[in-house]
């Protein structure tokens, strides 16, 4: 018997080993890359050479790259609230259709993953377009004086951003949300609880966890799309990833764009942290 | 199972292939180069298409070697690619065509291989500031093709075509602008510089760029898109989204040529002269199909070719070429270019991209 449980613990040993190789050979490996890089010495009419310098690290000190970075955290913050305040109703719904319209969207929704990050820059350029866009529609049902263009602007970005999350919204809180019980609501019903009350007093708290976790994936998501604020956004609006773009592609400057990747990461890691802590500590506060 | 086919061929087979083996090497030797590839980097898109079509199948004809076109990216992507690659022994184009400031980027990292002058005869057509060399007298590179970046406006909205760039900063073309995004391709400080300062004389030190810069940070209310991608200005312009920016002359003027209200005007300025340059990564083991390739590049016949059908201003001095005022007008100018200050970017590369950067998002 004691020696059936040691070979289960052994074989259980060697398949989670699996994951953590994989994560060895596809992230830990990379990133320690990107961070020997980010200590490179710049060679600014070449290249760069190995050293160990943290000039890359002063550069990014500065109210350039700070601002910008304050910059794309609160766009980051903001599509992750606008994305999870959409997709939480509509996942709420869908959750109680017919199976078989759920699969229609859910497929739907998986199409639209398919669609690049281009594609969808792109398309909403056009649809936000002064010329051609949906607003010479609206002229027509005379709801506007004349055409105005939307895109290179914050709305087109914000809105970009929204229509490359929300589908991963959707699939993310779409689990939990269908294993719901019915009853809780029904519960709350039979109390007095108008629909509205019942949705906002029972539901929403009891998929805390998964709003959560949907908000810090869309932040996390949203950091490091580049092409749709460069498409979409005006030159105030672009992100940090657009900079970094810029300093590996265009300044071939890739000590730099390591190190400020190493610090957007750093920046974002902190801030999810911090979400977890506090989320711990209010949770010990309602316990007692 | 028959002895033949549990070696994997067949008498038959065997006595084929033999028999074309024996073809391939009683065959002359141009023939036989059937088999020499070589794998030229050219901008995707546009450009390559272009290549594809009037310029590699001739060379492929003359020589016997064929050529295989890898899209690359234009910037400094591809140098970034095939340095890595480099390191790594690879070269995934043999020669590949480059701007002007990662050429010397490469060159300053001796990306490219040094070439035999011997064999690059046809250099002698080419505009003296074509040909680049190492300190050692090799040659490093030789020009490919050059262009103009120049006001273009929709005809729509401006009947009359503009006269200086300095109608970039009318205050009556507010949010009507599309320009290049980055310091390093739009050549806007040079625009400046040459409208309203002393041209290169006042991009020497950094307290003069700045003073360019703020002159330049005054078309800002102007602009309506800082464009890195093409694709994206060009569609703006011909539907009128965007009507006046700068572009390429020989782009907008095929645009115009498909029917597009669209026109591309030489500004009393000057407009921008940009090129492109043949190099060879040193990790590349075709260095006598590069130079054969680079040779034919330069003759004045393929040149005068290239502004015929792909429509780049030739690098090759005027005298040589057959080309008629009017051929000559669609992809080129004789009123003298402003001329991109390379090494103003190879000398404060990173503080002139901090300062723009700053400028344009601030």
């Amino acid at each position: 018997m004691s020696t059936t449980a040691t070979e289960g613990t052994t074989a259980r040993k060697w398949l989670l080993s699996y994951p953590t190789l994989m994560l060895g050979v596809f992230f830990v490996g990379p990133f320690g890359i990107m961070l020997a890089v980010s200590f490179f010495q710049r060679v600014e009419s070449a290249f760069y050479k190995p050293a160990f310098v943290f000039s890359n690290y002063a550069r990014l000190f500065s109210s350039l790259f700070l601002d910008n970075l304050a910059f794309s955290l609160y766009l980051g913050m903001l599509v992750a609230v606008i994305s999870v305040s959409v997709a939480f109703p509509f996942t709420y719904l869908l959750s109680r259709m017919r199976m078989r319209t759920q699969t229609i969207w859910l497929v739907f929704l998986l199409s639209v993953l398919s669609l690049s990050e281009v594609i969808i820059a792109f398309s909403w350029s056009i649809l936000l377009s002064r010329t051609a866009g949906v607003s010479n529609l609206l002229v027509w049902l005379g709801l506007m004086d004349h055409p105005v263009g939307l895109a290179p602007g914050f709305t087109a970005e914000v809105l970009g951003y929204c229509y490359l999350t929300l589908p991963y919204t959707v699939l993310m809180l779409y689990p939990s949300m269908s294993r719901l019980d019915p009853e809780l609501t029904e519960a709350a019903r039979t109390l007095g609880a108008s629909p509205q009350r019942a949705f906002f007093n029972v539901v929403i708290p009891a998929m805390r966890q998964p709003i959560v976790a949907s908000l810090i994936l869309v932040f996390v998501f949203t950091l490091g799309v580049y092409l749709i604020p460069q498409i979409l956004g005006n030159p105030e609006h672009w992100t940090l990833s657009v900079l970094i773009t810029d300093q590996a592609v265009y300044q071939s400057n890739v000590p730099f764009a390591a190190a400020l990747a190493v610090f957007l990461l750093l920046t974002s890691l902190a801030l999810i942290l911090l979400t977890f802590v506090l989320g711990a500590r209010e949770r010990i506060h309602t316990a007692s | 199972m028959s002895d033949e086919t549990k070696n994997g061929i067949t008498r038959r087979e065997f006595i084929g292939a033999g028999l074309a083996g024996a073809a391939m090497l009683s065959m002359p030797p141009i023939l036989r180069a059937q088999n020499r590839t070589l794998k030229v980097g050219v901008y995707g898109g546009y450009f390559k298409d272009s290549f594809d079509k009037h310029i590699f199948p001739d060379f492929t004809k003359e020589t016997g070697i064929e050529v295989q076109s890898v899209a690359e990216p234009t910037g400094e992507a591809w140098l970034v690619q095939l340095q890595n690659a480099a390191r790594a022994g690879q070269a995934p184009a043999d020669v590949s065509m480059m701007a002007q400031v990662p050429r010397l980027k490469g060159a300053n990292a001796k990306l490219w291989a040094p070439l035999d002058a011997a064999k690059l005869d046809n250099r002698k057509y080419l505009l003296d500031n074509f040909v680049h060399t190492y300190d050692d007298g090799s040659i490093s590179g030789l020009g490919a093709v050059s262009w103009y970046i120049t006001l273009v406006t929709n005809t729509d909205t401006y009947p009359e075509p503009p006269e200086s760039w300095a109608a970039f900063w009318d205050p009556a073309n507010r949010d009507k602008l599309g320009l290049l995004a980055l310091v390093s391709n739009s050549f806007l400080l040079e625009i400046t510089a040459k409208t309203f300062f002393n041209g290169h004389d006042s991009l020497k030190s950094e307290d003069d760029i700045l003073k360019v810069l703020d002159k330049l940070a005054e078309v800002k209310p102007n602009v309506r898109l800082w464009y890195r991608d093409e694709g994206q200005f060009q569609q703006a312009l011909q539907s009128g989204e965007i009507p006046m920016g700068q572009y390429y002359h020989d782009v907008t003027g095929l645009a115009a040529a498909d029917g597009f209200p669209v026109r591309s005007t030489f500004p009393k300025e000057g407009g921008v002269l940009d090129s492109g340059s043949w190099c060879v990564s040193k990790a590349s083991n075709r260095l006598e199909e590069a130079h054969l390739f680079m040779n034919y590049m330069c003759r004045p016949d393929i040149q005068a070719k290239l502004a015929r059908r792909v429509g780049t201003a030739p690098t090759v001095k005027r005298e040589h070429l057959d080309l008629s005022d009017e051929e000559f007008a669609a992809v080129a100018s004789d009123k003298p270019p402003i001329l991109p200050y390379y090494q103003m970017y190879l000398d404060r590369g990173d503080w002139l991209s901090d300062r723009w950067t700053a400028m344009i998002t601030g």
